[in-house]
């Protein structure tokens, strides 16, 4: 049996901002046979999708291939012309690429969309494809199939997008399937029922398939075989199996290792150790807050949190829950429309202007996007000196020392005063933000989202970081993360956010057991495993990806979660306040259904 | 998107009652009055009183303001400060030179920028594209009397291809060739003024939506560089075209003024600098109204073009 | 439209000269030179008749011929240098520190304060340019000071819009935000977080306004309604001798074709900056 796709030595360079041409993808050889799944993974900049596109013969606009073979279906696709290239693509191999929002034409009906290629490349009539594309979208799990074709994508919610993407690519039944992160800008809860209608039309159609991803638990539910890259480079190359239990190449290894145990495995001794008498520095209670003038934009609603001293507060929840705003509300970025803000029993101003110099100074903020959470025009020492002068005030070479102190304390090297932020990497940039973070020496530092921007095993390295100043200097933390393996590995107490209400809170140990909310037991369910078997296994129990394709609702009555909750009781929980529950010590539930129920 | 439209509509009015009632607040700024700065000094008080009874200066501002949209809105705008001529006469027979000349310029030039700008777009970085935009940089930069007087100099003073002075008075009965010949030069000068903006800017308009990643998708199921363009970029293309033609149609207003000078063409751009000379204001101000009418139309046009060219407008969810 | 995805980087600033940008750079500085020593070196006064003869050719009377009233084309044309490029460099300073000021002013103040200047500033835009000039000076008069004022306030409306937007990108930046968390004043914030990163487009957009205000001012004094005979200004010397044309002379062809040299050197450097911002600032900057 010969490979649908066989690329040898694969060279390409990409113009670089002085005009040259630089390597970017040095000598790949990756090869798929029928029905097999191959996975490209490595961290962002690493070759993944350059290499993965070139099986189509095709280079983003400044790149260009310029040495090596790529035969599909026998024939090399270097040796032939634009026209006979195009007549390829979407007919033998097609793409599903990362963003289907920005990929999806929004001038365009979807369901012209999907069945174009067949269109493009007249392989049966635009009735006959337009019947096979809604017996793809009844495969897909996709709702309501009949009309879906006659809308447009803005009005298709993501994840179902996503799914589109595939009934795009697979219309046309190509030989190979190119999927570029199909599923890195989904919500865990959304990816795996995206993930595990992908594996089931590629294992339908026998379609040999390349699954470009950072991620290897994703991978490992869905891949046959995987290739290791880094830096335009093959790292390693084998089945699932020998890659995920025995990796042999140090770089896998080291990726392997960055990889966070499922939350579901951790094991958290003597239950509930926090809460009864550290005492608190920051506090929210009943927090309501939201954006714009009018009433319209409420997203945090009755929010109430507690930090005590020396201790990590994790907020766990989907994109768009709320999450950044609470972080905003504590800092003073944003006033609250009700509820109060303390620290040590004192209500804080709502606006960071008006609060007082001890206030502001031990209570620290670091952001996301390291790019743009310090300013480019400024030098690193500006930037830690800042906030020395504001809140600490020292003599000239005390500053200066105190500065180098500041490096050496993220591990950065003390040369690093004089650059600008534009000569450094994205994790020396997080370091960077959270020296400044240390430098105003606060009692609590919010992090919001500090690894997400990340590659894995540069964020594992600042999760190390937050871990070991946690214990030296004895500083705080309200970390907030969307993907619970971060917070498990790390906080003492968690906080789970959904459409902005607390759903559930509680010491790690408890809310990593039963009894669990819904939503934190979907939660934890949708966390994929390292392991092969681990999404027939969840899958097997199908009942619970029926809700997930509905979108998050945030009406104001009744649970928030009740269109997506899959034991929900009908006319109680959408008509009735949700009770909170107190479960053990510190840890609430805000639930309809009874402890027992909440058990099992 | 009803509600839209007709929220854009009536921002549309609103735009043009502020502007009118700024442009008759123009007379208002002056320390004296009007007529005081018009006549000057040696004004008679009997003159300054005649003057002042025409333009009703003794009634309060508001029954004034009120007259005037009145008078502007029935076409009576009364007799002109520097002659006796009725206004509406004036402009009524000068019109007619303006708009042929700003509409066979905009019938020449929008079509062919529209085209320029997509080879210069479709064709990006290649040496057509360059040339294009060498071209267009340096239209945008020299004045339109540097265009009109350098085409005098080589096609009807050099070359003897044309005439330099037309007699433009007659053209009103002329016929088309006729027109034509008299008209070639002004015209290609307004259309090198509006070209080279429109051009550039629909260049950049068709190269964004070329850089969206669903033009990538497109490109990967197969689709020929036509369909690409046709079927998946212009459609989302038509809305900053649009606005980007709006736009400088806004210039050949401005640039009809200078153009009609530099040939001496009868038109409202002449007759308005004329008046501001003279400080005929009355007449300035409706013919600064006139154009500003235009201009807010122009706008509000392609604004809702662009509202009805917005796929997520027309099919809201 | 939007900037906020990338603040522009300065360090590509420095790299790669180009041919045009140089050819830019040559034309500005010949002029800037004309201008500073032009008319000490100018053979004649401006207002001095040296012949008898109207559009005598080049060479005959001084290097560029005579003009209408008989002057030296050459000597004004070099006395026009200053003038001309003198009006516009003032206008444009003018016009830049109101826009600049106001559009910092609008972006930074709360709601309120900001939704009114920027009415006004749509309500000027609502005109044609030329057209509110010459609205204005219909009511106010022709005379320098005020067609100054006319032209800087008209320009400046579009460096409001624009300063206003590049501040109000940069504003909500996150290291912005972790100012305001640190309870930074709003004059810290504005000048040290905020200014810093709006320098390079402000340049650019410096270049524009400097072109507008060449263009505009001699298309006003074309008009007959910016600079007043006898002084030679580039687009006086055009109207006075466009009669001359039919003749063929070339007194009026001179003066046009020095505004369109200028403003096209300062169009190629101006574009040269621009490839280097980058897309989203750009676009921003042309419209
Ligand atoms: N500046 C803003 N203006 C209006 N809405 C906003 C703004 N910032 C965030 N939102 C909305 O508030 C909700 C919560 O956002 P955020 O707190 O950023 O969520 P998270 O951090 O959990 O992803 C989202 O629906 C988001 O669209
Ligand atoms: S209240 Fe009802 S809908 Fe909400 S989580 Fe509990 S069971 Fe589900
Ligand atoms: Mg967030």
């Amino acid at each position: 049996m010969s490979a649908v796709i066989d690329i040898q030595d694969l060279w390409v360079e990409a113009r670089s901002s002085g005009g040259s041409f630089q390597p970017i993808v040095e000598g790949v050889t990756v090869s798929v046979y029928p029905g097999e799944v191959v996975a490209l993974i490595g961290e962002s900049g690493s070759g993944k999708t350059t290499t993965a596109l070139s099986a189509m013969a095709y280079s983003k606009p400044g790149c260009r291939i310029v040495g090596g073979s790529i035969t599909l279906n026998g024939r090399d696709l270097l040796k032939l012309d634009q026209e006979e290239r195009r007549q390829l693509r979407g007919r033998e191999a097609a793409y599903v690429a990362q963003s289907a929002a920005a990929a999806f034409n929004p001038a365009i009906r979807v369901g012209d969309q999907v069945i174009e290629s067949t269109a493009i490349h007249q392989l049966m009539p635009r009735d006959d494809a337009l019947r096979e594309a809604v017996k793809l979208y009844q495969r897909l799990d996709l709702p309501d199939p009949e009309r879906l074709s006659s809308r447009y994508p803005h009005q298709v919610s993501g994840g179902q997008l996503q799914r589109l993407m595939a009934a795009m690519a697979m219309s046309s039944s190509p030989a190979l399937l190119i999927l570029d992160e199909p599923t890195t800008a989904l919500d865990v809860t959304t990816q795996i029922s995206v993930l595990s209608a992908f594996k089931d039309l590629i294992r339908g159609q026998n379609t040999a398939a390349i699954y470009v991803t950072h991620d290897l638990a994703v991978v490992a539910q869905i891949a046959d075989r995987i290739v290791v890259m880094q830096n335009g480079k093959v790292m390693e190359a084998g089945a699932t199996e020998q890659i995920i239990s025995r990796p042999e190449n140090a770089y896998t290894q080291t990726l392997m290792a960055a990889v966070r145990p499922p939350p579901k495995s951790i094991s958290v001794e003597g239950e509930g150790s926090d809460q009864t008498d550290d005492e608190t520095i920051v506090s929210v209670d009943s927090i309501t807050a939201g954006y714009g003038r009018t009433e319209t934009k409420i997203v945090l609603q009755d929010v109430s949190v507690a930090v005590p001293r020396g201790k990590v507060v994790g907020v766990i929840g989907e994109s768009g829950c709320g999450k950044s705003t609470l972080a905003r509300v504590i800092a003073g970025l944003l006033p609250q429309r009700s509820g109060e803000i303390y620290h040590h029993g004192q209500a804080l101003p709502h606006v960071a202007r008006r609060r007082t110099r001890s206030v502001l100074k031990n209570i620290q903020i670091v952001f996301q996007m390291p790019d743009v959470a310090i300013n480019p025009r400024h030098r690193v020492r500006e930037i830690l000196g800042r906030p020395l002068d504001l809140f600490i005030g020292l003599s000239a070479s005390a500053r200066e020392s105190r500065i180098d102190e500041l490096l050496e304390l993220v591990e950065l090297p003390t040369s690093y005063k004089t650059r600008l932020p534009g000569e450094l990497s994205g994790g020396e940039k997080q370091r960077i933000n959270l020296a400044r973070a240390l430098a105003a020496e606060p009692e609590v530092i919010l992090c919001d989202e500090v690894t997400s921007a990340l590659d894995t095993v540069v964020g594992k390295a600042i999760i190390d970081l937050l871990k070991k100043l946690q214990a030296n200097l004895g500083v705080a933390y309200l970390f907030i993360s969307h993907d619970l393996s971060t917070v498990a590995s790390f906080a003492d107490h968690v906080v789970v956010l959904y459409a902005g209400r607390v759903v559930e809170q509680g010491p790690l140990a408890s809310v990593l057991a039963p009894p669990f909310h819904p939503y934190t037991r979907l939660l934890l369910n949708s966390v994929p495993e390292l392991r092969t078997d681990w999404l027939d296994g969840v899958v097997a129990s199908k009942a619970h990806l029926d809700h997930l394709g509905q979108a998050v609702d945030s009406s104001k009555v009744g649970c928030p979660f009740f269109n997506r909750c899959a034991v929900a009781v009908n006319d109680v929980c959408n008509r009735r306040d949700v009770p909170l529950r107190q479960m053990a010590q510190g840890h609430t539930v805000a639930c309809h259904l009874e402890l027992d129920a909440l058990r099992e | 998107m009803v509600r839209l439209l007709i929220r854009r509509i009536l921002l549309g009015i609103v735009v043009t009652w502020v502007v009118s009632m700024m442009i008759f607040a123009a007379t208002e700024l002056l320390p004296g009055d009007v007529c005081h700065a018009v006549l000057g000094q040696g004004a008679t008080e009997q003159s300054l009183e005649s003057c002042r009874e025409r333009l009703q200066l003794n009634q309060p501002m508001h029954t004034r303001y009120l007259q005037w949209l009145g008078r502007l809105a029935t076409g009576e705008l009364g007799t002109s400060l520097a002659n006796d001529l009725q206004i509406s006469d004036q402009i009524g027979a000068r019109a007619w030179n303006t708009v042929r000349l700003a509409a066979l310029t905009a019938l020449i030039a929008v079509p062919l920028a529209v085209l320029l700008g997509l080879i210069a777009a479709i064709r990006a970085d290649s040496s057509v594209d360059r040339g294009i935009s060498i071209g267009t940089l340096c239209f945008i930069s020299v004045p339109e009397f540097f265009t009109g007087v350098l085409l005098v100099y080589i096609l009807a003073v050099q070359l003897r291809w044309m005439p330099a002075v037309a007699n433009y008075r007659d053209l009103t009965r002329g016929d088309f060739l006729e027109v034509i010949e008299a008209l070639a030069l002004p015209i290609a000068t307004l259309t090198f003024a509006v070209l080279a903006h429109m051009t550039r800017m629909t260049r950049t308009a068709v190269l964004n939506v070329m850089s969206s990643p669903y033009i990538e998708q497109a490109i990967l199921k197969g689709a020929s560089r036509s369909r690409v363009i046709i079927r998946h970029a212009l459609p989302n293309a038509v809305a900053p075209i649009v606005n980007v033609i709006a736009l400088n149609l806004a210039y050949l207003v401005s640039g009809v003024v200078v153009v009609e000078a530099i040939f001496r063409i009868p038109g409202l751009g002449t007759l308005m600098v004329e008046s501001v000379i003279y400080r005929d204001i009355p007449t300035v101000q409706a013919i600064g109204m006139l154009f500003c009418v235009t201009y807010v139309g122009f706008n509000l046009i392609a604004d809702v073009m662009a509202i009805i060219a917005n796929p997520r407008l027309r099919h809201p969810r | 439209m939007s900037a906020a995805s990338q603040v522009p980087s300065g360090a590509d600033l420095k790299t790669r000269f180009t041919p045009s940008l140089i050819i830019g750079l040559v034309i500005v500085g010949f002029w800037l030179l004309v201008a500073l020593f032009g008319p000490a070196l100018a053979p004649h006064l401006e207002s001095d008749i040296v012949t008898d003869m109207s559009y005598a050719p080049a060479g005959e009377v001084g290097l560029l011929g005579s003009d209408y009233l008989g002057r030296d084309v050459f000597s004004r044309l070099l006395y026009g240098a200053r003038m001309t490029m003198g009006l516009a460099l003032l206008v444009t300073l003018l016009s830049f520190s109101l826009g600049v000021i106001l559009g910092f002013i609008a972006a930074i103040s709360g709601r309120w304060i900001d939704g009114l200047m920027s009415r006004i500033n749509d309500a000027l835009m609502a005109f044609p340019s030329i057209i509110l000039a010459l609205i204005v000076m219909s009511a106010l008069g022709t005379s320098l000071m005020i067609m100054i004022a006319t032209v800087a306030i008209i320009d400046s409306t579009r460096v409001f819009r624009l300063s206003r937007a590049l501040a109000m990108d940069i504003s909500v930046m996150d290291f912005v935000d972790v100012a305001r968390s640190r309870g930074e004043s709003l004059w810290w914030i504005t000048v040290r977080e905020i200014l810093p990163n709006t320098l390079a487009p402000l340049a650019a957009e410096f270049g524009i306004r400097f072109t507008f205000a060449i263009l505009f001012i001699s298309a006003l004094s074309f008009l007959g309604l910016g600079v007043q005979p006898p002084a030679a200004d580039w687009g006086v010397m055009v109207k006075e001798n466009l009669q001359g044309l039919l003749f063929g002379s070339a007194a009026a062809l001179m003066p046009a074709a020095s505004v369109a040299s200028l403003t096209v050197g300062v169009n190629l450097i101006v574009d040269w900056f621009l490839s280097r911002l980058g897309g989203d600032v750009s676009q921003e900057l042309m419209n």
